[in-house]
């Protein structure tokens, strides 16, 4: 599939540093706390947090448990599980993922946080918001946006150097 | 048709009945299961929804307190719907058999049995009556197995001890009429313990244990000398009463654990007990309550690794439908 563009990763990040920092300004999030859905959103994080300069340790979720495909798929493979280290109450969240799809990744990580407290605000950063979305979720800050078949995937690989790769399967 | 009724097409674990005969791979995934399942417990909500809308009826013929409600709590952390059923004073005593009280309960639409049992293999024969996509967990069958237990405390001792593959482990008490013993024997030789010991008097020893290989001790100092693990059992109370032993005050001048006699086993061992511990017979409260016992520690690890292999057992299901 090389009728797709080459995405510079590194580009897109410095967008949503730039998107994200302004809009962290303008909503007066106050002390904003990063959280990485695994794996791919863990990475993108933790650049962002870098470059940021926010010391609140990294969030990384891992939405195994909160998935809505259980009874067709049953138990995924083993990753690690997520980690909080943070109070969540009152809290403004960023959430960070890879490539904003379907929605469901992204209604199964509100669930979760939910479960750890309840947070003032959650902004929601993604690296591409790519075509194909089943639920009424949407990013608020985004690298790129792209319109791909339903057969077209494109997923981030890492962590050093990232890049994005376009495949046929969804992995 | 699959010999190991355990086990699906695939290598699934789709009851779990026994550790005997399973894989190492399979044991290490529980293990591995459960270490995501123990941050749940620390969270404001200790609940996910893996198996909502779930049914789990834990079926006990024999009174129980810590394991049914370890049980009970695994299916509700995990968003199940839980029904305790202590059929030992119920239906049964009816006269209702056991084939109908599993129909009735089916008919209830249950996707999993949690069940003890006082008679060795009725989790089985419940397992092979009830159909496919309905899944049995054993929680001790007469004196057959115990696998959760067992795994639970693997769990505690990798938690402890990082790996098996160097450690000394030693169960010391009445292995002849403990399931806990005898599912804890296969599980620490699968994962690869290269020393196992047995300890006890010789009216409570099985005859034939060198099988599994394991070592058979009638000392106590002597069968935990350099151990890095103490498994202490529960030494029944009817045991004394049907002359197998003299009496508990002698018992545990013999085979209690003592801090003194715990100085033999390595700096470092843990003292494990599957609980409900009998103070001054198998083990002084200086150690039960001691900086080695990790007794406590068991019974948190027991939510985890029933949480693991719940939804391990009814995920098996999810390809299958």
């Amino acid at each position: 599939m090389n009728k797709h563009p080459e995405l510079d990763v590194e580009a897109l990040i410095d967008e949503i540093t730039d998107r994200l920092s302004r809009r962290i300004a303008e909503q007066k999030l106050d002390d904003p706390a990063l959280i990485g859905i695994r794996t791919g959103g863990v990475w993108l994080a933790a650049r962002l947090r870098e470059r940021l300069g926010i010391e609140t340790p990294l969030g990384e979720l891992n939405i195994a448990f909160y998935r809505d495909d259980f009874s067709r798929i049953g138990m995924h493979p083993t990753v690690e599980p997520s980690q909080l280290p943070f109070d969540i109450d009152g809290r403004d969240l960023v959430l960070v993922d890879d490539i904003l799809y379907t929605g469901r990744t992204i209604r199964a990580a509100m669930n979760e946080i939910f479960d750890y407290g309840r947070p003032r605000t959650i902004t929601l950063v993604v690296l591409v918001d790519r075509s194909g979305r089943e639920l009424p979720i949407d990013a608020n800050v985004y690298g790129t946006r792209l319109t791909l078949a339903a057969d077209e995937h494109v997923k981030l690989l890492g962590p050093d150097p990232l890049r994005l790769e376009f495949c046929a399967t969804r992995t | 048709m699959h010999d190991d009724i355990q086990l699906d097409e695939r290598g699934q674990l789709r009851h779990f009945l026994t550790i005997e005969r399973l894989p190492r791979e399979l044991l290490v995934d529980i293990l591995d299961n459960a270490e995501r399942f123990t941050v749940v417990g620390d969270r404001a909500v200790k609940k996910v929804p893996l198996l909502r809308g779930k049914t789990v009826v834990n079926l006990f013929f024999e009174p129980s307190t810590r394991t049914r409600t370890t049980f009970e709590l695994a299916a509700k952390r995990l968003s199940a719907d839980v029904m305790n059923l202590n059929i030992e004073a119920s239906a049964t005593r009816k006269g209702e058999s056991l084939a109908d009280t599993l129909r009735t309960l089916e008919a209830m639409n249950t996707d999993m049995f949690v069940v003890r049992h006082q008679d060795s293999g009725a989790p089985e024969f419940i397992a092979r009556q009830v159909s496919p996509e309905v899944s049995v967990i054993n929680a001790g069958d007469g004196r057959h197995a115990h696998p959760t237990q067992a795994m639970l405390d693997m769990f505690t001792i990798r938690r402890f001890k990082q790996s098996f593959e160097s450690l000394c482990v030693a169960i010391v008490g009445d292995v002849a009429h403990s399931r806990v013993a005898r599912s804890e024997i296969h599980a620490l030789k699968t994962l690869g313990v290269p020393e196992v010991r047995v300890v006890g008097p010789k009216t409570l020893l099985p005859v034939g244990l060198e099988t599994l290989g394991v070592s058979v001790h009638h000392d106590l100092d002597e069968g935990i000398a350099g151990a890095d693990v103490v498994i202490m059992l529960r030494l029944q109370q009817e045991r004394m009463q049907s002359a197998l032993l003299p009496s508990g005050h002698e018992y545990f001048h013999t085979y209690g654990l003592t801090p003194k006699r715990l100085k033999r086993a390595a700096r470092d061992a843990i003292v494990m007990h599957p609980g409900p511990i009998n103070r001054g017979v198998e083990i002084d409260s200086a150690v039960a309550d001691g900086s080695q016992s990790v007794i406590l520690q068991q019974v948190t690890h027991g939510i985890a690794v029933r949480m693991a292999v719940m939804s391990m057992v009814l995920g098996s299901h999810a390809q299958a439908a």
